[in-house]
């Protein structure tokens, strides 16, 4: 169990005022406290942008990593010490560009880990250019023209890979959004929580305004077990409405699950001998 | 010929991949190991699963041997490039053992040399089994003029197809007495010069590669994370880690790719396992990036970088020694790391095992570079000494010491540039570890007083590995009139071809280096007290000689290099020594 001073760092952000980001390092913090874990055991990795900085903001094992890279060093750490709980944050060029096929293959993986992607739709940190989640059209510094790709469907690519969590928040509703990083925090596996976050700098399209009135609540009636329900959900984007809420959800063995040998964590076994007679015997 | 002591015989297989021809000298390797020789094996072929040309050589010494011959004793041809192609390696008295139905029209060229048919499919047929058994009724006929010891052949034959079915080993023991039996009978076989002897009460001996030698010695000291992803010369030891990791209890992970395979060794390593990559050249291209993660996060992590020709796609299954600049240079910026190469499969086990020491005790990234001629080559050897191996996990702190120094300063300047690490999940030692520059704490900062202050004690971890490398090893006789300045696989055929040198009048000695990066201390003076440095490398440029050059001002003018991606032998060498410039001593 940890409080919110212990997991205050100290340090004052130093995002934009009225970033997105602010809104999801408060879910963040009360998911953290919500799930009742040991405050040593949290570990967090971050990739490279705006969202990269979020562990500096907390007081928690932490590693700031390289642009993309985050979950291939979270899945090594998880593998190390699967008694930690390891939380990866990034953003959408992070995640969806520069690192996507290490997502791609953390999912088919169900590595135990929570992934929480601060997708604002935008370079932010290197200025403003076009990231690729950019709706089309979309004019930033490197497309001045407008974008001409489709954006990447990060829900829709998470549920076709392979991933047991896919959720969708929104950092206006912390209250909302906390819960859906908690539960991925609990959740035995790859957890995507994917948060829609407004930019207040480069991004004057995609903003708190459009966002209060496009974004709605999956229903209760809703079954996130229907897997193909899931896909038709994770399809719906623009004006005329956005989901938020869990897209999709099964209970399925984690990597770690099926390796025997990490039925003791790797890191709590002895190393000072390890006798390797038999290695040697059979060279012979 | 010569008596048992002198004994140097070297037997070639070639023919087409998919003939079973590594099977083949396996079992006849270690069948001469049993028999308490030594041996020395290395393979060649080309980038492909099926067809093409390959070719196993094993040389069997009473004695270590140190590497290959670029002459043989007896050669198994079984397609006709074989013979084509290695016709002329075959050393007076010697014999090419071939199928006249198969290789025709050959023009057999050498009068001092026996051509001997051996009806190798008919008897493999005969035997029960079919073309792809020909290899065996071979081994059976070398064995009947080299004097191989029947009974353990037929054992390992026992131990190597056991598994696929008593039939199958029995057909082909069966087929290796009928290649026997011919031969025996069509031909002297008595008259042949080379034979093997058992030695009796001689130890036990390992039949291993580089390759394997580095992953025992990563196990033995105690890793237990590997992140790799399949590249020729390295996917060995991915393979050995993977067969072993449940009985050893570790994790191998076959990656998406090379960046994966480091940041995931990272990860590992971070959250305080022992954790390693392997890869060739154009992986380690990939990793460039993850090296520098390592370094800026203290992160000790161990990297095995096992050569091949490049640039791009290169040569994939040749050897060469050009990666050195590369490995020591990657990565912007300047951090510390620690490069060293061993020479043969004992330095590989016992190198890397000692590379994880020095990768916790100073929280940096190790790079341990091979070769494929060494990673490939089976070397004989008795069991590594385990004792020689010992665990040093550096400066690690725990709960009691972390609630005496509170705030817990990851960072803070030591005399010798180490922090205090803590293993994740330990009480009182929560801190940040980011990969811009940082204070003490760990709190990102771009203040240039903190910026000099981190800067220069991660370059005091530098000079204290520096303090610590061992110099250059030496081998041979001391005060010699010529010094071959050498690293890595380059030294078993070095120190043989002082013995080459010495018939000729020339008395010459080995300088090994082994540690590379940090640049060892003692090299320039044992560099100045020798008479005459001549460079022998596997590369165009002189790698080695431009290091020397750098951090010595030391010119090494004469140089022995190769780099058609064939492996530098003893005679090789003698040759380049010869065409030196006043090479006649």
């Amino acid at each position: 169990m940890v409080t919110l001073a212990e997991l205050n760092s100290g340090k004052i952000p130093d995002w934009c005022p009225g970033c997105g980001d602010f809104g999801i390092l408060n879910a963040l913090k009360r998911a953290m406290m919500d799930t009742g874990l040991p405050h040593e055991k949290f570990y967090l990795v971050a990739g490279i942008g705006c969202s990269g900085k979020t562990p500096q903001w907390l007081n928690t094992y932490s590693i700031h990593t390289l642009h993309g890279r985050a979950l291939p060093v979270a899945t090594g750490a998880k593998l190390a010490n699967t008694d930690l709980n390891v939380i990866v944050t990034g953003g959408d060029g992070d995640g969806y560009g520069i690192g996507a096929g290490h997502f791609l293959h953390a999912m088919r993986r169900n590595i135990d880990l929570t992934y929480v992607v601060f997708n604002n739709l935008v370079y932010g940190l290197t200025t403003g250019q076009t990231s690729p989640t950019s709706e089309k059209g979309f004019a930033t510094k490197s497309t001045p023209f407008g974008v001409i790709e489709v954006p990447v469907n990060p829900l829709a690519l998470a549920i076709a890979s392979g991933a047991t969590y896919v959720a969708r928040g929104y950092a206006g509703d912390i209250v909302h959004l906390s819960k859906l990083i908690a539960d991925g925090i609990t959740h035995r596996g790859f957890a995507l929580i994917d948060v829609l976050q407004p930019c207040v700098t480069f991004n004057h399209k995609n903003t708190y305004e459009w966002y209060q009135k496009t974004v709605y609540k999956l229903p209760e009636t809703y079954n996130p077990a229907d897997k193909m329900a899931a896909f038709q959900k994770s399809m719906e984007w623009g004006d005329s409405g956005i989901p938020i809420g869990v897209f999709y959800k099964e209970s399925r063995p984690t990597y770690a699950d099926e390796l025997p040998q990490l039925s003791t964590p790797l890191v709590k076994q002895p190393i000072d001998n390890v006798d390797i007679d038999r290695l040697m015997q059979k060279m012979i | 010929m010569a008596g048992q002591a002198d004994l140097d015989f070297s037997f070639k297989m070639g023919g087409e991949a998919g003939y079973g021809i590594a099977q083949s000298g396996m079992i006849f390797s270690k069948a001469c190991t049993r028999m308490g020789l030594h041996v020395f094996v290395n393979n060649e072929y080309p980038s492909l699963i099926r067809g093409g040309h390959n070719t196993v050589q094993i040389r069997v010494r009473a004695k270590p041997v140190p590497g290959h011959t670029e002459t043989v004793s007896m050669v198994l041809a079984l397609n006709r490039k074989t013979m084509d192609d290695h016709e002329k390696e075959v050393l007076p008295g010697g014999v090419i053992l071939y199928d006249a139905d198969d290789v025709k029209d050959t023009k057999k060229e050498r009068g001092d040399v026996s051509y001997c048919h051996i009806p190798l499919l008919a008897l493999a047929k005969e035997a029960g089994g079919e073309r792809i058994m020909r290899n065996t009724v071979g081994l059976g006929a070398a064995a009947a003029f080299c004097g191989l010891d029947v009974g353990i052949m037929n054992q390992l034959i026992k131990e190597g197809l056991g598994k696929k079915g008593e039939a199958l080993a029995d057909t082909n023991i069966r087929a290796a007495k009928l290649g026997y039996d011919f031969a025996a009978k069509n031909y002297d076989t008595k008259a042949f010069g080379w034979k093997l002897s058992g030695r009796a009460g001689e130890p036990p001996k390992m039949l291993i590669t580089g390759n394997e030698a580095m992953a025992m010695g990563a196990i033995r000291a105690g890793c237990k994370f590997l992140a790799a992803y399949p590249m020729t010369p390295a996917s060995a030891i991915m393979h050995y880690f993977a067969a072993n990791e449940r009985e050893c209890s570790l994790v191998m992970k076959h990656v998406e790719d090379e960046i994966a395979g480091i940041n995931m060794a990272i990860g590992a390593a971070n959250a305080g396992v022992r954790a390693m990559i392997s890869t060739s050249g154009g992986g380690f291209s990939l990793q460039t990036e993850g090296l520098g993660l390592a370094a800026m996060t203290e992160t000790p992590v161990v990297m095995i970088e096992v050569q091949r020709p490049g640039p791009a796609t290169g040569l994939p299954t040749r050897t060469e020694q050009a990666d050195l600049h590369f490995v020591i240079n990657a990565h912007q910026g300047e951090f510390p790391r620690l490069v060293v190469v061993p020479g043969d499969a004992e330095e590989c086990f016992y190198l890397t095992a000692e590379a994880f020491n020095w990768a916790e005790r100073f929280q940096l990234p190790v790079i341990v570079m091979s070769d494929k001629y060494l990673a490939e080559s089976f070397f004989s050897h008795e069991k590594f000494d385990q004792s020689r191996v010992t665990v040093n996990r550096g400066w690690i702190v725990g709960e009691d010491w972390l609630k005496a120094h509170q705030p817990f300063k990851r960072y803070f300047s030591t005399e010798n540039g180490v922090s205090p690490r803590v293993i994740p999940g330990t009480a009182y030692g929560i801190h940040r570890e980011p990969s811009d520059e940082r204070d003490e704490l760990g709190s990102i900062d771009e203040d240039p007083q903190v910026r000099k202050v981190q800067v220069e004690r991660r370059l005091r971890k530098f000079a204290s590995v520096q303090k610590e490398v061992p110099a250059p090893a030496l081998h041979g006789p001391a005060g010699a009139d010529v010094t071959l300045v050498v690293w890595g696989s380059t030294k078993g055929p070095a120190i043989e071809a002082l013995e080459l040198l010495e018939k000729q009048g020339v008395r010459a000695n080995v300088m090994q280096f082994v540690y590379m990066w940090p640049f060892p201390e003692a090299a320039e003076g044992l560099l100045r007290e020798a008479k005459r440095l001549v460079l022998v490398e596997g590369n165009a440029t002189g790698q080695l000689g431009r290091l020397i050059r750098q951090q010595t001002g030391i010119k090494i003018e004469e140089k022995i290099l190769r780099y058609d991606g064939r492996p530098l032998s003893a005679e090789y060498i003698r040759g380049g020594f010869t065409s030196l410039k006043g090479g006649r001593a």
